[in-house]
């Protein structure tokens, strides 16, 4: 079934600055967001994903390109004019309004009647559990309450889309986890299109639908998290999503040849020159003697609670990291300059050929 | 850009214009518009009872340096007027050095309080500066006068037998002008020492530097924008004075302003005064611009 | 970490100077407060404590008539030249910068820049001008003259205020629908109250107490305070004039105890 799509972005440029020394924030950016889903524009500092986002909310319009809401071009319409709502990194609350007159703020100036505003602001007020802050002033909040009043009001206007600018960068560890659980419970009651964008990885895996990784202006890939992670198109997809290990090798009949000499199958490839991605635990450890075994050392072992991470060397000097899952009593048996054998889980390899 | 862009940016200008307007217009008409007036003035013929008539004539800028015979048209220097730039510029310059050696210990002393009082010190630095400049000059003549304070407290104490005269002089206008715009010095001062990281200082000291080197060689040369900007504060206005050598320095010892008010009174010369008010905006002007080219270069140099 | 002024202040005398200066500054005002409460007409001999000057000045007409010319005049000064300033605040800040901005704002501190003799004698001629042509000789040149002196020192604390707020609180109103208009009234005007009164404050003050513009350009029976003060000095020094600058003096503490808190608030 086909979806529909909540936002197109239709090859977008942003510019900035004059003739020669113009720096592309946005360079021929091409996305759909599907109507319904939890979206995030992932990727460092710099990418263009915030960008892309004020675009989207009409903060600033684009060089070139188009943008559409439900198939409708938005490009040139100002914010106000646009159904779309966003949640400040900030937050942005305005400090002289109460909660709850912060909450009702979309609605007077959409001019709603005074019946349905205090209506609405009562039920995100209970959405967010805020309900006793509803008369203190925003000052007094926590970072963790004013970030939840900065939801309840993008939401209050029941918005189509629902852009959220790294809402929770400013937040500690624990107070994260939570927000990202409740983020996305939110998403799935009220069914509106979120699109959500951090530097992450951790998060834009456990929350998103779908993921749209961005790098200097570009986007490089768009899938599900599985997709993302289990079949990165480049190196950097590769590299940005959790950890990987870089392989060179030459493509050698239907297998790849590494430089130590052992060949490893993988998917086809059009190049001679490869690089063959695993992710570290894919890798297996096992007997130096073993079929297939290619031969290495161990350079180092660090110990994760839940893990091991072991570093390995190959022959031709090329670092492997293997992540082990800790046995019951921790130590996993394994020495520094030990010789033992690695395998890798045969359908986990990937190529890239960049 | 974008043509959207482009008409983003057109706009926001258009409106920045539009917001400026009225303050535009209420400056034209009552504040710029007429200083083009003087400089027209300047060159017209007096007129019988004050005014001008019309005409074209650069008597007045003439009568700025120099009298002519009545008789046979000779110029010679007009000695009074010389007398009167002379003192002008020599009050104005020590006024702005006797300020400055005052003002920098008081703005050190109030940028090294504890944050808490600092604001009460600047706060009791600029209660003066807001005071009615009548005011403070009245209270300085009343010290300084024949009777005033300073005469009857020397009297009783029986260091002097006969009261000093030391008002309409030129050390009363030094005294009063010193008094009126030291605040103007202690502030820009104020603002250059706060943003001063003292721990210079200690590195300096633990060098092996005295105090008096480590006021040289570290202090002034960073504190050199506060220093220029309260010279200029002080030296531009005090350049212009007009009511404190007024009350202070009496018909005799006229400062430039005290000049300028005359030609509009008794002198009935309003193209004399008129050019001389149009001399006093050009050294003025000559005095901010280098003020803002020598600011301009320190701060491209890295501050 | 040591003190901050150790150093210097181990230099003789350092601090005691400033201390000195605090005191110099201070003395010929107390001097002069003190001395409007002395019963004698010299201001240099205590003979007794009285309010007599007090009520000399309060029942003269001409004070009277001067102080409430002087109020009148300030407050309407106060309330142009703010509002003026107010929008002229709006259109140079936050913004792009463009072309010609860098001319109005010249043009904005003009009053600030060029010396009070020069402008006064520019107002004196330009308005003797316009009294041959129309005839007019009301507080029209005064007000016009006051308001426009009055733009430079209404307009900094305003545009310091604008540009101390958070940018995004207006990005944010226009997200959640607000026109042009009701951001501006329902947020950058609220938060920007607190700046407009301080402008205000300080525009009044600055209105009050000039000297030289006024007593150039007003016509004949249109004295101010501080003219009045400055005929009487010429002439005759009595106690009255000690009465009026300390009730002027607690006047103008009290407006800049109000811009001091009114800038001190951090929402």
């Amino acid at each position: 079934m086909t979806q529909s799509i909540a936002v197109e972005a239709a090859h977008v440029i942003k510019a900035f600055g004059h003739g020669d020394t113009a720096v592309r924030a946005l360079d021929d950016v091409s996305v759909q967001i599907r109507t319904g889903e939890f979206f995030t524009l992932l990727g460092p500092s710099g990418c263009g994903k915030t960008t892309l986002l004020r675009l989207i909310a009409g903060f600033e319009m684009p060089s070139g390109g188009t943008i559409l809401l439900e198939g409708a071009d938005i490009t040139t319409l100002p914010p106000n004019k646009r159904p779309v709502n966003t949640v400040f990194q900030s937050y942005a609350l305005f400090p002289h309004l109460t909660v709850a007159q912060n909450i009702a703020f979309g609605l007077q100036m959409l001019g709603k009647p005074k019946a349905e505003v205090s209506a609405t602001t009562a039920k995100m007020l209970a959405l967010v559990k805020l309900e006793p802050m509803a008369n203190r002033k925003t000052s007094q909040l926590s970072g963790g309450q004013q970030q939840r009043v900065a939801l309840a009001r993008a939401l209050a206007p029941a918005p189509k889309v629902l852009l959220l600018d790294e809402p929770l960068s400013a937040l500690d560890l624990k107070l994260r986890k939570e927000m990202q659980i409740e983020l996305k419970r939110l998403q799935t009651e009220t069914g509106i299109t979120f699109i959500f964008v951090t530097h992450d990885q951790e998060e834009a895996l456990t929350m998103s639908d779908r993921i749209g990784v961005m790098s200097a202006g570009k986007l490089q890939q768009v899938g599900t998290p599985k997709e993302i992670y289990n079949h990165p198109v480049n190196r950097f997809v590769a590299s940005f999503i959790g950890e990987t290990n870089f392989l060179p090798a030459i493509r050698d009949g239907d297998l790849y040849r590494l430089d130590c000499g052992i060949k490893i199958a993988a998917p086809p490839a059009q190049a001679d020159r490869v690089t063959l991605t695993v992710r570290p635990e894919q890798v297996r450890l096992v007997m130096e003697t073993d079929a297939d075994a290619i031969p290495a050392k161990i350079a180092n072992l660090v110990y994760f609670g839940t893990d091991t991470h072991c570093h390995l060397t190959l022959p031709d000097g090329t670092e492997v990291v293997a992540r082990l899952q800790s046995p019951p009593t921790g130590d996993a048996g394994l020495a520094i300059g030990q010789s033992v054998g690695v395998r890798f889980v045969p359908e986990a390899v990937q190529v890239l050929e960049d | 850009m974008s043509p959207a862009e482009q008409a983003q940016v057109t706009q926001s200008a258009r409106n920045g214009w539009l917001l400026s307007a009225p303050a535009l217009v209420l400056l034209t008409f009552a504040a710029i518009g007429p200083l083009a007036i003087v400089v027209a003035y300047s060159v017209m013929p007096p007129g019988d009872f004050g005014n001008v008539t019309w005409g074209f004539t650069l008597d007045a800028w003439q009568g700025i340096l120099f009298t002519k015979d009545i008789f046979d048209g000779t110029l010679a220097w007009a000695d009074a007027n010389l007398t009167i730039f002379w003192r002008s510029v020599k009050l104005s310059m020590l006024t702005t050095i006797f300020a400055f050696l005052v003002g920098f210990p008081t703005a050190w002393f109030i940028a090294t309080r504890p944050p808490k009082s600092r604001a009460l010190w600047l706060f009791l630095i600029t209660i003066p500066f807001w005071t009615n400049l009548l005011i403070r000059t009245f209270a300085i003549n009343e010290i300084i006068r024949r009777e005033g304070l300073l005469n009857t407290i020397l009297l009783k104490l029986h260091l002097i037998a006969q009261p000093l005269e030391m008002i309409y002089t030129d050390t009363a206008v030094f005294i009063g002008m010193t008094y009126v715009y030291l605040p103007l010095m202690v502030l820009p001062l104020f603002a250059s020492l706060d943003r001063f990281d003292m721990r210079l200082l200690e590195a300096a000291y633990d060098l092996y530097a005295t105090p008096w080197q480590v006021l040289r060689k570290v202090i002034m040369p960073i504190v050199k924008p506060g220093i220029i900007a309260g010279s200029i504060l002080v030296f531009v206005p005090s350049l212009g004075a007009y009511v404190t050598p007024r009350l202070l320095g009496g018909g005799k010892n006229m400062m430039i302003g005290n000049f300028i008010e005359l030609q509009f009174g008794q002198g009935r010369n309003w193209p004399l005064g008129a050019a001389m008010s149009v001399t006093l905006l050009v050294i003025v002007t000559a005095a901010l611009l280098v003020y803002v080219r020598y600011a301009n270069r320190e701060t491209t140099h890295g501050q | 970490m040591a003190s901050k002024g150790f150093v210097l202040s181990r230099l003789p005398g350092f601090n005691s100077l400033a201390l000195g200066v605090f005191l110099a500054l201070y003395l010929p005002i107390f001097m002069l407060v003190i001395y409007s409460f002395n019963v004698g007409k010299s201001v240099s001999t205590w003979e007794g404590f009285s309010l007599q000057w007090y009520a000399v000045a309060w029942a003269n007409d001409q004070v009277k008539d001067a102080t409430i010319r002087s109020l009148y005049l300030a407050l309407s000064a106060a309330v142009i030249s703010t509002f003026v300033a107010t929008l002229a605040a709006l259109g140079t800040t936050r913004r792009r910068a463009f072309k010609g901005q860098t001319f109005i704002y010249v043009m904005i501190n003009q009053p600030l820049m060029v010396p009070e003799i020069v402008s006064a004698v520019a107002l004196l001629i330009f308005f003797a001008m316009i009294k041959q042509v129309t005839g007019y000789q009301g507080m029209a040149y005064l007000i016009g003259a006051h308001a426009a002196f009055c733009i430079p020192f209404a307009y900094l604390p305003i545009r310091a205020r604008l540009e101390g707020m958070d940018l995004t609180l207006e990005t944010a109103a226009g997200d959640l629908y607000a026109s042009t208009w009701q951001t501006f009234r329902f947020v950058t005007l609220p938060l920007l109250v607190p700046g407009i009164f301080a402008g205000m404050m300080l525009a009044f003050v600055t209105s009050l107490d000039d000297v030289v513009i006024t007593v150039f350009i007003k016509s004949a029976g249109q004295d101010t305070l501080p003219t009045y003060m400055l005929g009487q000095i010429r002439r005759q020094v009595t106690g009255e004039i000690n009465a009026i600058s300390t009730v002027l003096l607690a006047l103008t503490v009290v407006l800049l105890t109000l811009f001091v808190l009114l800038t001190r608030k951090k929402d």
